[in-house]
């Protein structure tokens, strides 16, 4: 049934449940599988080069031509590397924590569509691994998986430092998936599906001109990229890891294979959260025809290439957010922020009366917000958590 | 207007802007093994023993140079000279000369104990031993060759124009400290080079050779080459020398 629904959307079923359609589908698991891996050690690499051209030096340049693959040659040794295994961990746990981050960071790129339909002999297909009825809700579901990954990762490691780790990582994420559920329905709202291929195609038609990114005055799009960039725990939100200060988190314990998937997953999550931005806000594949054709794929792996762009000159760029802000962000500013939004789109969507009575009552409610935590401040000034610890 | 300049989320991305342009300068990477930027006139690296423009060995054996050292790196033994064919001119020469450099900390105190300007340091610092025998140094290896270039061992680095300073170690000031006795040369010749030239006063503050910010001064000195192909070296020249 389940099976059924995933694959209802895609059109190589419409002659029935063929061993031709169950081919095309496995091929292209198996173009997403392969393609995504190549993505990571492009991702890998290109992260690298972009941070050492943006501080004013090369970047690795030693492995092989002009440095490209010392992304392979890390992984190798990395793989190569001793399996340490705590003698406190929970060994099974221990082992299938990087698995669940790294299935759950793939998982997403089925729901995003590369191109329009094709037709192959007499089967057409979408170039998208699958159009459920529940579309964009699978990256929700993907990402709610994903702190599992880190969690167990952290609690398995039979270790203190992990543990805390590992909660810091997982209350991070809880907190921002909130917002970027709330940012999620209201692209929805706005669109009127769930199925990303048809948010895509409702951003057809006029490039540019009808992009998400550019609809309710870009709020959407500006929540969804904080929110995703803290859920998958990239610059400037990457205190989960922080090495330079923290010296790691949940991962500490981990070494060679485990470590690597860990990595892995972090960087697969990144491709795949830019795809998600590109299909909800950039108009996926859609773009101008170059020569009569439609160039979709092409225009999907541009849209792309500049949301990995945008995540490494961040990365380059700003400094890392402390615990405190980064909570005070997720719960006093984003989530009352798309919260509010939902409402208005939801207001507006039906009539402008509607919309105008939201906006009001959103900014009524922001004021008692701020006054709400300019109290809260004023009284954590005055008896601070630090004093209250200290007190006998 | 001051709420746009200087407006949070405006220098949010003027922050962007900082790191965005740094890909169209030019590169201040220098790429080490193949390239290397020239090393400062006194920087300190692996010893030499000199020797007189007539090729006698300048070292007299007295220890000055073993006693001084604070690692206890240099063994000398000095012995008196063969009448009929002198090591050095005068009565003693070094017999025995070794340096440990597993020990040595390249203080440069030996070679300011020295009284005759024997024992000198070059500005190799590249040469990576593999055992601990080649990590003691002979005087056989030590003392520069007929041609009065240091001798070469098989883990050296030495690039072309190395041996250029391997002497000389005062030649910016007076030995006394005397300001009247800058730039007059008052130390003996060398075997190969003759009597090293007096580089500009250190009261010379227009004289490039005399830096107090080496790096900044190198910097504007090197060629795109040391930085590798396609990049201009073009930099902001910090005019005047010192301050």
């Amino acid at each position: 049934m389940i099976l059924a629904d995933t694959f209802s959307g895609d059109p190589a079923f419409n002659h029935g449940l063929s061993a031709w359609a169950w081919l095309i589908v496995v091929v292209k698991v198996l173009v997403v599988f392969v393609a995504l891996q190549g993505l990571v050690v492009f991702m890998i690499m290109f992260e690298r080069k972009v941070i050492g051209r943006l501080a004013n030096r090369p970047g690795p340049n030693r492995a092989g031509p002009n440095g490209w693959l010392q992304a392979v040659a890390d992984g190798l040794k990395l793989f190569v590397k001793e399996t340490l295994v705590p003698s406190t961990a929970d060994k099974f746990v221990y082992r299938l924590a990087p698995v669940i981050s790294l299935v759950a960071a793939f998982v997403t790129f089925a729901i995003v569509p590369v191109g329009g339909v094709e037709r192959f002999g007499t089967y057409s297909t979408r170039l998208q691994m699958a159009d459920p009825p529940w579309g964009i809700l699978l990256m929700l579901m993907a990402s709610g998986i994903g702190v599992y990954g880190v969690m167990l990762g952290g609690w398995a490691s039979g270790s203190k430092y992990p543990l805390i780790g590992a909660v810091r990582a997982s209350a991070q994420m809880v907190s921002y998936e909130a917002a970027l559920g709330l940012t999620v329905a209201t692209v929805v709202l706005l669109t009127g599906s769930l199925h990303t291929s048809a948010i895509v195609a409702a951003q057809h038609g006029g490039f540019l001109y009808h992009w998400n990114i550019f609809r309710a005055f870009g709020a959407p799009a500006a929540f969804f990229f904080i929110a995703v960039t803290a859920e998958m725990t990239r610059p400037p939100f990457d205190l989960v890891e922080a090495e330079e200060e923290l010296a790691g988190g949940y991962n500490v314990e981990y070494s060679s294979v485990g470590f690597m998937l860990f990595y892995f997953a972090e960087y697969v999550a990144v491709i795949t959260n830019s795809a998600i931005f590109v299909t909800l806000f950039l108009g996926g594949p859609d773009g101008p025809h170059i020569a009569g054709t439609d160039v979709g794929p092409l225009w999907f792996a541009l849209k792309l290439l500049v949301m990995l762009y945008i995540y490494v000159w961040m990365r380059a760029t700003l400094p890392r957010l402390r615990y405190d802000q980064l909570m005070d962000l997720g719960w006093k500013r984003l989530i009352p922020g798309s919260l509010a939004l939902l409402l208005i789109v939801a207001g507006a969507r039906i009539s402008w009366r509607w919309g105008l009575a939201a906006l009001a009552g959103s900014i009524l409610a922001f004021v008692l917000l701020a006054q709400a935590i300019d109290v809260g401040r004023a009284q954590q000034e005055g008896e601070g958590m630090l004093s209250e610890l200290d007190a006998p | 207007m001051s709420l746009i300049t200087n407006n949070k989320f405006v220098n949010f991305f003027k922050g962007f802007a900082v790191t965005g342009k740094q890909p169209a300068k030019p590169m201040i990477t220098v790429q080490y093994p193949e390239f290397k930027r020239p090393k400062p006139e006194r920087s300190h690296g692996r010893h030499v023993l000199n020797r007189y423009e007539d090729g006698m060995e300048k070292c007299i054996g007295c220890e000055l140079c073993a006693g001084v050292c604070p690692a206890r790196c240099i063994f000398v033994r000095g012995a008196d000279n063969p009448p009929d064919n002198p090591v050095s001119p005068g009565e003693r020469y070094g017999f025995v000369y070794e340096i440990n450099y597993l020990r040595c900390i390249h203080c440069d105190m030996c070679v300011e104990a020295c009284p005759t300007e024997a024992i000198t340091e070059s500005k190799l610092f590249e040469f990576s031993f593999t055992n601990r025998e080649d990590a003691i140094y002979t005087k056989s290896e030590l003392v520069v060759d007929d041609a009065g270039k240091p001798k070469v061992m098989p883990w050296e680095d030495w690039k072309p124009g190395d041996d250029k300073n391997t002497s000389a170690w005062v030649r910016a000031t007076a030995p006394s400290g005397r300001a009247d006795l800058e730039g007059v040369p008052l130390w003996s010749g060398e075997l190969g080079y003759g009597v090293r030239p007096a580089q500009a006063g250190q009261s010379d503050a227009a004289s490039p050779e005399y830096s107090a910010d080496f790096d900044i001064s190198m910097r504007d000195a090197e060629s795109a080459e040391l930085r590798g192909a396609g990049v201009s070296a073009e930099r902001n020249v910090r005019p005047g020398g010192p301050s």
